[in-house]
């Protein structure tokens, strides 16, 4: 697949000396949707405001479709619609007014046709009228995608779409996201509720403190970093591990009814049979077994912890 | 410079022009009814006592200082909440992200502020026709001095927006600096009837040569000579143009 952004060595400074980016390379591919994972302040909204124009990069090169994000700053931010973190919206204008403005400042002729297609899809068309300020928040944040895609954007930027809305129109948000990338724009999202990232992306990367840590298909991520959890349920409770279980990384739970085992599910060893022999061995008694596969969450977790012990 | 995309000028002009008609009411019966006030204080209670100037009567003299002092305060507020408000909601973003230009900006938020501005000139024009008889001997040169003093102000007015970090800082200059200096620049009254050393200090004010110049368009004489009131508005737009130009390239108070 053709790249539609190219970002490389990118790198800011702030005035105040802060790093925020220390040499991003990353390659995003036509009609993706790529979510960018990283704790509050990895970098993540500095990353997209230097894309969409409006932060000035220290240094590095971005290129939207072909277009140099300086030298061609048109033709990039012409491919691009952006929907940022905070709701900001003229809130005595009308929707259909916005949404037409929005179009028009990106340098397309006006078609009404269109705008309406955009309005009925995001489920804005009876509320056209509307003045902005009389919208929930979930309205809002529907007229700011309607603006981003007013000027048929071939990538659509959604920087933490979901923060703090609640779980319902969080799920309507996903839907909506899955529909767009049906028509074929490229989506970069922003988040750091992992449930997103593994609900709707198809290739993750995780930031942090200005570095690109990893930038991976999802799935093949879960299965790479991925651990499995194997919980043991005793028949009666123990009061402590006993010393002959220590080759084992086990922990004891529930007031010492339930074992965990967190192994690799990768290993040609796993550890879990020679593990029940030991405890049958001991005369450990277990009614219940389950395994559990880690979510991006524990890998997520895990990765930013390294960092911050290395 | 790089002016291409009209559609974005064309759709932020008319966003500022709907921003204006929603205040219409105020905006356009405030100048009528301060226009009507300062004649009938200046022109029909003091200004019966008063002299001529210059050999033209009072009521009449007042009256350019009058469009003069509203234009530049009208230009100065339009312009700087026209840029202000955006950066103060945060929907400047759309405007930073947008494949639009620093001139196409500059001419879609000064174009539509001076349009303000003009029609409030425009207006008190002729409301102080409803009190005084006014001959106007340069009209097309009245027209064309009210579309400089527009746009030069409406320039300053946008510096200023972008300047500004806070509803107060947007104030002080028009409210502190502009309102005196117009007052004490021959608005009212000719710097001819000064006496020493306050004439030639008063000559220290550029406004004195803007106010003298548009009295020029009107009477045929100002307290300045209006090749002086030319160079004053051209290095007024020069240094505005030049400054917004930083602004825009070194990012200033817009760009991260």
């Amino acid at each position: 697949m053709a790249s539609i952004i190219d970002i490389s060595g990118l790198t800011k400074r702030y005035a105040s000396g802060f790093e925020a980016l220390k040499g991003v390379d990353l390659s995003i591919e036509e009609g993706e949707i790529f979510a960018l994972l990283g704790p509050n302040g990895a970098g993540k909204t500095t990353m997209i405001s230097i894309i969409c124009g409006i932060a000035r990069p220290t240094g590095g090169t971005v290129q939207v479709a072909g277009h140099d994000i300086g030298r061609d700053y048109r033709g990039a931010r012409s491919a691009i619609g952006l929907v940022p973190q905070e709701l900001s919206t003229d809130q005595f204008e009308r929707v259909i007014d916005t949404v037409t403005f929005s179009r028009g400042l990106f340098g397309k002729p006006r078609n009404d046709a269109y705008v309406e297609k955009i309005l009925r899809d995001l489920s804005l068309w009876d509320k056209r009228h509307a003045k902005i300020l009389e919208l929930s928040g979930g309205m809002k944040r529907r007229v700011m995608i309607a603006k981003a895609l007013s000027h048929e954007p071939r990538v659509l930027f959604l920087d933490e779409p979901t923060a703090g809305v609640d779980v319902e129109l969080r799920r309507d948000m996903w839907k909506l996201i899955g529909e767009l990338r049906q028509t074929g724009v490229t989506i970069i999202l922003t988040t750091h509720y992992i449930e997103e990232a593994e609900e709707m992306a198809d290739r993750v990367g995780v930031i942090n403190r200005g570095e690109l840590m990893l930038v991976e298909e999802k799935t093949a991520l879960m299965k790479k970093l991925g651990k499995k959890t194997l919980t043991i349920v005793l028949v009666d409770p123990i009061a402590a591990l006993p010393p002959e279980l220590s080759d084992w990384d086990l922990s004891l739970h529930a007031e010492g009814q339930e074992i965990e085992y967190v192994f690799d599910a990768q290993a040609e060893r796993t550890g879990v049979s020679s593990l029940l022999r030991r405890l049958g061995d001991l005369g450990l008694g277990y009614k219940d077994l389950n395994t559990r596969q880690s979510s991006l969450e524990d890998i997520f977790v895990s990765l930013v912890h390294q960092e911050k012990a290395a | 410079m790089s002016i291409q995309n009209l559609r974005a000028i064309a759709a932020i002009y008319k966003f500022e022009l709907h921003r204006f008609r929603r205040t219409l009411l105020t905006g356009l019966l405030v100048p009528v009814i301060t226009t009507s006030l300062y004649f009938v204080v200046f022109g029909g209670a003091i200004g019966s006592r008063m002299n001529e100037i210059d050999g033209i009567p009072y009521a009449a003299f007042i009256v350019p200082g009058l469009i003069m002092m509203s234009m530049f305060t009208e230009s100065i507020f339009n312009a700087s909440f026209g840029i202000y408000m955006p950066k103060f909601t945060g929907t400047i973003y759309e405007l930073l992200s947008a494949p639009v230009s620093a001139a196409e900006t500059i001419i879609a938020y000064v174009g539509a502020a001076a349009t303000k501005s003009l029609i409030v000139g425009g207006i008190i024009f002729l409301t102080a026709h409803l009190f005084v008889d006014i001959q106007v001997m340069h009209p097309l040169a009245m027209v064309a001095f009210m579309i400089l003093i527009a746009v030069s102000f409406c320039l300053f007015g946008f510096i200023l927006g972008i300047w500004a970090q806070s509803f107060e800082q947007l104030q002080v200059i028009p409210l502190l600096l502009i309102m005196p200096m117009t007052f004490l620049g021959g608005a009212f009254y000719s710097v001819h009837m000064l006496a020493e050393p306050w004439r030639t200090i008063t000559l220290f004010n550029p406004i004195v040569y803007l106010i003298s110049g548009f009295r020029w368009t009107f009477f045929g004489k100002g307290d300045v000579g209006i090749e002086f009131s030319l160079i004053f508005v051209a290095g007024m737009l020069a240094l505005c143009l030049g400054i917004i130009g930083w602004m825009f390239r070194s990012g200033y108070r817009l760009k991260k």
